[in-house]
């Protein structure tokens, strides 16, 4: 068997990839479970299905889409524009941080603005905490990459001062956690018998806002540009440096929403574990997803799915909470290996090349 | 027998690149492939280096019948190729470029190779200094580099994909002695050229492609560059004479007293620009790759400053706007490099008409309408024939000379006041350049001004109403093209701009 350079990249693959890794993380999963003594079978229905066997499991499972999808949206204009912004992990925790001592703030103050204002706190914390990379990178050209990742640990670090100092409750028993909040710095719930909030409206109406900017938009056109070609960005005279910061403070922005989806949501305090990486997990939403609006919302589902089942398999079976990583970790390494077949082919001897039905033909200038 | 191709055949889906191709090459022979952009011809040289491996057909090497197994194999047999696209390291320095290409065993150390580099590239007049970054050289110095990395072995087969094109005069009739010189040592040239009088001029044989097939062949000295085209093209064309200087009017362009200091190490200084150019003209700058050109480009085109002096559009400075501040204005720029510079090659052609369309059509308020976006590449499409599957085809699949049709007509379709046009028509077939010539004519007789950057004389002398010549970032005089004679426009180009009268001291070559 070889693997020979296909004449363009195959459609299909794009789409057939993340199919692809998944069934490939399946397999390696009821692979794993074995090793680890678990019958394989029960193991994947306990993660994959029993979770959202019932309505109660499908709003968990909905508790879990809504910071990831939030966190996906940003990153997804970051990425089709190729600013690497690795630190939605690190916008979220700092926005957390923010929006949770405003909301300590406003405890005792009732009144309908009170809500915005925390909403709009986490975004210009997420946005803040972006700028700093942005600034790095503008300025003295040092990689987003790096820069994000760095950032992540100083947020973290800042959100453990918060709840061992000056944010934790006095009446806690001198756990590191803050207060809880007030009712009325809660985002509304969607219905009394489940978790979900407003939140997912907000992420959805955000997924439609950045769908119509990408495809709609000369903005949106000129984040592709930079993304396919800096060169012809720069030739047709598109700000490099305008995009590069649109880019970071909207996905600081949305990391920022997504921890208020979650800290005055579900959670509802300042604790020293409420990141639960949907900022790393927000990265391998948006490569499943294919870059594309509907593929991130599927793909959305699928990682929240990896978070729920990863919670039942230790409830059911006893099984390590690292569980949860290994399976975001197969999914996004299978996908990268499978992602290989986009612009390659696998050619069998005897057989010949393996072709798709839907592989375009296509004139061939020598 | 050097090389003979029995029926080679390659198909692609969908099309048939090479139809049992054969040609027979001799010991010391120069070979030339003629054939329009998308004829089979770089993919016929592919197939004889390994790159591509033929569906069908055989290939005998030396008399001995051969299966190339890759271009490592195909240098083993002693067989060199210049690509059309350089394939070049930019982050490496040009003497690590060569010694990637070397077998470990024949590379030694990297003194003795910068050495054998600096030898080869005195021996055939191809300067080139072995430590800069390949990143930083312009195209027509990459080429070269791609040239001496081939020369640096001992070859009996070179096979060169339009060497001549980025090359100018001087240096391309340098490089067709040297390749005589190759050729009378044994060694066998297959020669891929747009530019007839070339292959007049050098080669033994040619063989015409036409959509794979092989339409026939002739022995250029005794053909006209006339019926080789007709050859090719497989019609009666007859080849342009220079068009005619238009009417000029009032100045649209000024450059006065331009300084632009180099922004890294290699790049070129602009000193004391000035130049005016006219409504209704075309103003022609001759010049060896690498003398400024790209930088004088980027500062028409707003990407690059001027320390000093003033950018004027019809009287106002614009030194001081952006790329689409300038665009609006009226300011349309062609690049050279068609692939990264002029077009995305993972977009469609609708969206790489909006690149720089979106200025004057498909964009209000930030907004984009496609229909009239791919109306108008739909437009461009048929009007500058360019071909393609379609408006939505990759820009990256197209053809170089097919893409380069489709640029040109995305500015053009700006109606801009004032057209800087870089390399129109390098790599591409006769019939394309016709077209392009063509086009520009008409912008220039609409009104519009034309500042033409070129390294092919012949198109300059064919379009250009003003000639003038770019060297170590300074202008010569511009003046019409009936009063520059060639000797002195090469004068120009080697940086004697006070030469009063052409002397008749032509060179016996």
């Amino acid at each position: 068997m070889r693997i020979e350079k296909r004449l363009q990249p195959s459609r299909a693959m794009v789409l057939l990839s993340p199919v692809l890794a998944l069934v490939l993380t399946l397999i390696a999963g009821a692979l794993l479970f074995k090793m680890l003594g678990h019958p394989a079978g029960l193991s994947l229905y306990n993660y994959f299905i029993n979770p959202i066997s019932d309505w109660y499991g499908v709003s968990e499972l909905l508790v879990k889409v809504t910071p990831l999808l939030l966190c996906a949206i940003g990153l997804m204009l970051c990425f089709k524009g190729k600013v690497w912004n690795i630190g939605a992990e690190g916008q979220f925790i700092f926005a957390a941080l923010v929006s949770g001592y405003v909301s300590l703030q406003l405890m005792a103050v009732e009144g309908f603005w009170v809500l915005p204002v925390i909403i709009v706190a986490g975004a210009l914390a997420g946005m803040a905490w972006a700028a700093i990379a942005a600034l790095l990178k503008t300025h003295f050209q040092a990689s987003e990459i790096l820069t994000t990742i760095m950032l992540n640990y100083i947020a973290l670090n800042l959100l453990l001062w918060g709840v061992h100092g000056p944010l934790k409750d006095p009446d806690g028993y001198n756990f590191p956690e803050s207060a809880l909040f007030a009712d009325h710095t809660l985002l509304p719930l969607l219905s009394e018998d489940y978790r979900v909030t407003v939140a997912i409206y907000i992420a959805l109406l955000m997924l439609a806002v950045v769908w119509f900017v990408l495809s709609k938009s000369i903005f949106g056109f000129q984040i592709r540009v930079m993304g396919e070609s800096a060169g012809a960005a720069k030739f047709a005279g598109y700000k490099n440096r305008l995009l590069v910061w649109s880019l970071l403070l909207f996905s600081g922005a949305m990391a920022g929403v997504a921890a208020v989806s979650e800290v005055n949501g579900p959670v509802g305090q300042l604790i020293p574990t409420l990141n639960l990486g949907y900022g790393y997990a927000a990265i391998i939403v948006v490569f499943m997803g294919r870059m594309h609006p509907i593929g991130i919302l599927i793909a959305s589902f699928l990682l929240g799915l990896t978070y729920v089942g990863g919670e039942m398999v230790q409830i059911e079976q006893g099984m390590p909470k690292s569980i949860v990583g290994l399976f975001q970790g197969m999914l996004l390494f299978f996908l990268l290996a499978c992602d290989l077949l986009i612009q390659y082919r696998l050619v069998l001897p005897g057989f010949g090349p393996i072709r798709l039905p839907s592989d375009r033909t296509k004139q061939v200038a020598s | 027998m050097r090389l003979e191709l029995l029926g080679l055949s390659k198909r692609y889906p969908g099309c048939v690149a090479n139809d049992a191709v054969s040609l027979k090459v001799e010991a010391g022979e120069i070979h030339a492939i003629l054939g329009e952009n998308g004829a089979g011809k770089s993919t016929l040289m592919k197939m004889i280096y390994g790159v591509v491996k033929p569906d069908e057909g055989q290939m005998l090497w030396n008399n001995k019948e051969v299966e190339i197994k890759g271009p490592a194999h195909a240098r083993q047999l002693g067989m060199g190729m210049v690509f059309q696209h350089f394939s070049l390291f930019e982050t490496l320095t040009v003497a690590e470029n060569i010694a990637l290409y070397l077998d470990p065993s024949e590379l030694g150390s990297m003194a003795a190779l910068r050495q054998h580099i600096e030898q080869v590239a005195n021996e055939y007049g191809l300067a080139i200094n072995p430590d800069r970054k390949v990143g930083s050289l312009s195209v027509g110095e990459q080429q070269r580099v791609e040239i001496i990395r081939c020369l640096i072995q001992d070859i009996q087969l070179l096979i060169l994909d339009e060497p001549t094109a980025v090359l100018t005069p001087a240096e391309a009739e340098h490089l067709i002695k040297v390749l005589k010189q190759l050729a009378a040592k044994g060694c066998s040239i297959l020669f891929i050229s747009h530019k007839l009088h070339e292959v007049n001029a050098l080669c033994d044989r040619a063989t015409v492609l036409r959509a794979g097939k092989v339409t026939g062949s002739c022995v250029p000295r005794d053909t006209s560059p006339a019926e080789m085209a007709r050859l090719m093209l497989g019609d009666g064309l007859t080849l342009t004479k220079a068009f005619e200087p238009g009417p000029s009017g009032d100045v649209l362009l000024q450059l006065k007293d331009i300084e632009v200091p180099p922004t890294d190490h290699f790049a070129i200084h602009l000193r004391q620009l000035n130049l005016s150019l006219r409504r209704g003209e075309i103003i022609g700058l001759a010049g060896v790759a690498g003398n400024g050109q790209d930088e004088l480009v980027d500062l028409l085109n707003g990407e690059l400053s001027a320390t000093k002096g003033q950018v004027l559009l019809a009287g106002e400075p614009i030194q001081r706007l952006g790329v689409q501040q300038r665009r609006h204005k009226g300011m349309a720029v062609v690049p050279a490099d068609r692939i990264g510079r002029g077009a995305v090659a993972t977009m469609s052609l609708s969206e790489n008409n909006l690149l720089t369309g979106c200025i004057t059509h498909g964009a209000k308020a930030g907004l984009i309408d496609w229909k009239v976006v791919s109306a108008r590449a739909e437009r461009i499409i048929s009007h500058y024939k360019v071909k393609t599957s379609g408006k939505t085809e990759m820009a990256g699949s197209l053809s170089g000379g097919n893409l380069q049709k489709f640029i040109l007509g995305r500015e053009i379709e700006q109606a801009p006041q004032v057209l800087v046009c870089f390399h129109p028509t390098w790599g591409v077939d006769v019939g394309a350049a016709n077209l392009i010539h063509q086009q520009l004519i008409k912008l220039r007789d609409q009104g519009a001004a034309i500042l033409l950057l070129s390294e092919d004389l012949d198109e300059l002398y064919l379009l250009s109403d003003r000639l003038g010549a770019l060297c170590a970032g300074q202008l010569s005089p511009v003046a019409p093209k009936s009063e520059v004679s060639l000797e002195r426009l090469g004068q120009w180009m080697a940086g004697q701009f006070d030469a009063q009268h052409d002397k008749e001291t032509c060179h016996a070559d």
